[in-house]
């Protein structure tokens, strides 16, 4: 069997954070009671209910388009596509079928250690649709209900090029596009909310091959983790059924997270006819050159730039560049302490180290986080000075982390200043060695292990407040003489 | 002579001079109501009459209280049952939505409300406004004043029909390829279609977005000048209402400017049209020589092509708009349905009358891929070349006159199972829809005891001037007062 390639296409469905919807003013709010959100116009009552265009989620779109390096449509216009479904109040949905907001841009990733370009076929804008609720399943439900409080929801669609080639690709291009739409502020891209959705287009052929597999549509996948496990399974399947002598059947396929596999959903053989046509309720509007460079203007730094300024900048190794950047707040909150505390290096390791990891143990994100980076310098300066030990140091950023209080303040309450004092640590030394007698004979016989022993006693003898450095020098100085 | 003879605009003067009040006003109306309404058939909702007077009684006091007003408060007047109204139900004429109260009011409501007009009622249809008869409406049909063998017309065959039978004193009707002309044209009324953008269609039951303008029924020109003054004017919730500075059209209406180039398609008076009809007609445009207007024959190339070019526009956009009537969210829903794909079936099959489901199997065929460059797209080229036909007409005219409808009335049943020919109606109108043109339909002569219409179409937002040259045109035709005797209740029938 010649050797085969995964190719991969994503399509990504982001909600807007445009406050209301794309075209009435009901609220996008999360979470409310089932149709409370609602109004004749996202309803589609009979009779006028006519879309008026929320201006805001279309640069919010031109954003994104711009962020992704898109050619930018010169026409500003909408049109129905038309199906039956219980969660489409109007039987179309309005979206931009001929002529999508941004064509032909592109995304970088970084995958082991180098660049790739993956392209961006087209983005454009259109509303979301209700929420069918089921008991059970769809098919054993009694009967179901319909919520249209996300029905008129902005939503972008990103489609990539078929330009993925693995599982840990797709899952870095996801995480690169969450990104940027988080750092242009547009989106919270949140997959459990259903804020950020993707469906995947996978195929395998021949490596290096021109010619497209039949591919299946994988769906239902709420997690980067899910996105990259379902692609893994469903490319090692279609493998399998190739090596068997068969052909994979083009279909839509459900990617269930209990059992770890992806289910046939429907044959895709038939290909719907959506009837577009352009929506005469909406009349085109120009997308001006001034317009665009309004917007362009108001663009923030975006990830891919700010990686390599942290390189320059900040001599950042890339490890740290990448982790730092790919969150807008992460990287915010570094750059705003390097402004109290200019030590790149450092400030990085106790931002991924300690400051991340306590971040993962409570699901918190930065933004709702009680440490701010003022405080976090103030940490900092302590150690910097000597005033705690960088084990103490821990310990006292620990409790920042949970009651918000001044690095300082705990330090003095807690009585936890560092003993630097020579004479102080000179007694406290003596005491150590008339004690561990054992050790200073162990020493002598050439175990140099048992300094690290004798240290630990002062350490605990100052409940870890003795200066590290100045008890290994005294030490040192003692026994040697 | 009763109250109900007068025009809104002498019903607002005698108002205003004291020498009635609304409640008279509105008891007149309903007295008339009473008494030919069974022979016409023009409603689909009477409204209380006790709702409708405690109305008046109000109007009447911030009249005494002399409010300053608008010229027609205190008027009753009556809606397309298209048009929404919060606390009347509103059906389009089908039984897909019978019973259906809309949360809301039209901007036109809204606007009509505003004005302390009185509404009396929601007027009788075409289902969907899908039809040039009002024979397709799933109640009933409407009677012609004029003769009760014949049809109104359509689709705003209620509206027109209550004017003519003086059950109103003006009514809305909604104009997509001629339904406030045309059965104006058969009722002889005054019927006008604003310019596409200059009445918001919030709240107007969408059959096809492009080219739906809400319209008037009245009985001479300068109701239609006042009642245009109370709905015009832009509305941000529609985004195809066009932003532009309130004009007021019944002032200095009589005030025409003294000479016009008037063209006349010859295209427009040839085979299909009715002798009767192209004499009636052209006594109206010599009418119009009298006064110095310039008069020439013009030729208005594609026109054979802007019938099947709307039949196509509106039946995609209508298969579109009428997606929504699924059963799920309101409206009738069938009982026979076992899953989610049988209620659509079900519910359209029984819920859509035959014209309906004609029109939305039209236009989705047109819209279906593989056919919609050749239909749909290329019916939107037929519609702009219309257009520049008519930027070229109006380079150097400022009206074109032609008929109104090729026939007078036909009668009733007789064209029902010919949807062709029932299309072939609306040959001239559907050009005005197909450019957003304003056009209106005058009173201008008899054939066979039924009345004939004269249209004259202008530039697009010239309502202004088109209103007083057709004022002048109607005081001059002098048939706006020969009104249809309908035998009341009671009076034995002599036809």
């Amino acid at each position: 069997m010649p050797e085969m390639e995964t190719v991969v296409g994503l399509e990504v469905h982001v909600e807007l954070i445009t406050g209301t919807k794309l075209f009435c003013g009901c609220s996008t709010a999360f979470g409310a009671d089932p149709n409370t959100n609602v109004c004749p116009v996202c309803l589609g009552l009979p009779g006028g209910t006519l879309p008026v265009l929320n201006k805001r989620a279309a640069e919010f779109t031109i954003k994104a388009a711009q962020a992704l390096n898109c050619k930018i449509s010169e026409m500003l216009t909408f049109d129905r596509k038309n199906y039956f479904y219980a969660d489409l109040p109007k039987g179309y949905q309005i979206s931009q079928f001929f002529y999508p907001m941004g064509t032909n841009g592109d995304v970088e990733i970084n995958i082991d250690g180098e660049t790739k370009r993956i392209g961006i076929q087209q983005i454009h804008l259109e509303e979301d649709t209700g929420k069918l609720l089921h008991i059970g399943t769809i098919i054993s439900s009694p009967s179901s209900r319909v919520d249209f409080n996300r029905a008129g929801v902005p939503l972008i669609e990103i489609v990539t090029k078929p330009d993925i080639r693995s599982a840990e690709e797709a899952r870095l291009f996801l995480q690169r596009l969450r990104s940027i739409l988080r750092y242009l502020e547009i989106s919270d891209c949140k997959m459990e909310e259903g804020s950020m959705r993707c469906d995947a287009n996978i195929s395998i052929r021949v490596k290096g091959g021109d010619n497209l597999g039949d591919k299946t549509e994988l769906k239902n996948m709420n997690s980067f983790r899910s996105v990259y496990k379902g692609i893994e399974f469903e490319v090692a399947r279609q493998k399998q059924v190739i090596k068997e002598g068969g052909m994979v059947a083009p279909e839509t396929r459900h990617w269930d997270e209990s059992k770890g596999i992806t289910k046939a959903m429907r044959s895709k053989f038939v290909s719907a006819d959506y009837r577009c046509f352009p929506d005469p309720n909406l009349p085109p509007l120009d997308i001006t050159k001034e317009w665009l460079e309004t917007i362009k203007a108001e663009l923030p730094e975006l990830p891919a730039a700010r990686f390599k300024r942290f390189l320059l900048e900040y001599q950042l190794p890339v490890y740290d560049a990448e982790v730092l950047t790919n969150s807008k707040e992460l990287s915010d909150f570094y750059e705003v302490t390097l402004t109290y505390f200019n030590d790149p290096k450092t400030v990085s390791n106790w931002v991924m180290g300690e400051l991340l990891r306590l971040l993962n143990a409570a699901s918190l994100e930065i933004e709702k986080c009680n440490i701010r980076p003022e405080a976090l310098a103030k940490l900092l300066k302590m150690i910097d000075k000597n005033t705690i030990s960088g084990k103490i140091a821990k310990t006292v950023f620990e409790e920042m982390f949970e009651s918000g209080e001044d690095p300082e303040v705990i330090v003095k309450q807690r009585g936890l200043v560092q003993i630097s004092d020579e004479n102080a640590l000179e007694d406290i030394i003596f005491q150590v060695l008339e004690n561990n007698p054992k050790s200073v004979e162990d020493y002598h016989k050439g175990k140099k292990k048992a300094m690290g022993h004798l240290v630990g006693q002062v350490m605990k003898e100052t409940k870890g407040k003795a200066n590290p450095q100045k008890v290994n020098e005294i030490l040192k100085n003692k026994l040697d003489n | 002579m009763e109250l109900y003879e007068l025009t809104a605009c002498q019903a607002a003067n005698a108002l205003a001079k004291k020498e009635v009040t609304a409640c008279d006003l509105t008891e007149s109306i309903y007295k008339r109501i009473a008494a030919v309404e069974d022979k016409i058939k023009g409603f689909i909702t009477v409204r209380e009459k006790q709702e409708a007077l405690s109305e008046a009684v109000q109007v009447q006091d911030s009249l005494e209280k002399g409010d300053k007003l608008a010229s027609l408060r205190g008027i009753p007047m009556t809606l397309k049952d298209n048009i929404c109204t919060l606390n009347l139900p509103t059906t389009c004429g089908s039984k897909m939505l019978q019973g259906y109260y809309p949360p809301y009011d039209a901007h036109v409501t809204e606007k009509l409300q505003e004005a302390g007009t009185i509404l009396v009622g929601k007027s009788n249809m075409d289902e969907f406004a899908m039809g040039s008869s009002t024979e397709n409406s799933s109640f009933y049909p409407t009677l012609n004043p004029w003769n009760q063998h014949y049809v109104p017309g359509g689709s705003s065959g209620g509206s027109a029909a209550l004017v003519a039978a003086r059950e109103t004193f003006f009514a809305l009707g909604s104009d997509t390829g001629g339904s406030v002309r045309q059965p104006a044209s058969l009722c002889g009324v005054v019927g006008f279609k604003p310019t596409y953008g200059l009445v918001s269609r919030y709240g107007l039951i969408a059959f096809a977005s492009s080219l739906d303008q809400i319209g008037t029924l009245t009985r001479d020109v300068r109701d239609c000048a006042m009642v245009l003054d109370i709905i015009a004017g832009h509305d941000s919730r529609d985004s195809t209402s066009v932003p532009r500075e309130k004009e007021n059209y019944s002032r200095d209406l009589e005030k025409s400017s003294s000479s016009f180039r008037v063209g006349i398609p010859r295209e427009c008076f040839g085979q299909g049209v009715e002798e009767d009809v192209k004499k009636a007609v052209k006594r109206g445009i010599e009418k119009c020589q009298q006064i110095g207007t310039v008069i020439e024959e013009i030729s208005f190339p594609h026109n054979e092509h802007a019938l099947p070019a709307y039949y196509l526009v509106a039946t995609a956009e209508s298969s579109s708009n009428l997606a929504r009537y699924d059963g799920i969210q309101y409206g009738f829903r069938s009982k026979k349905a076992e899953n989610l794909h049988d209620l659509y079936r079900k519910t359209r099959e029984e819920g859509f009358g035959p014209e309906v489901k004609r029109r939305v199997m039209l236009g989705t065929y047109a819209l279906s891929s593989g056919y919609y460059d050749a239909y749909y797209l290329k019916a939107l080229k037929v519609r702009t070349i219309i257009r520049k036909d008519f930027e070229k007409i109006f380079e150097d005219h400022d009206f074109v006159i032609m008929p109104t409808s090729p026939t007078v009335a036909f009668a009733m049943g007789e064209k029902v199972d010919d949807p062709l020919t029932m299309y072939l109606n609306d040959i001239f109108t559907v050009p005005a829809n197909l450019a957003g043109l304003p056009a209106i339909s005058i009173p201008c002569g008899f054939s066979r005891g039924l009345p004939v219409g004269l249209q004259v179409v202008g530039r697009p937002f010239d309502e202004k001037r088109l209103l007083q040259f057709s004022y002048k045109l109607e005081s001059l035709l002098q048939v706006k007062d020969i009104k249809p005797d309908i035998a009341e209740v009671g009076q034995t029938d002599i036809s």
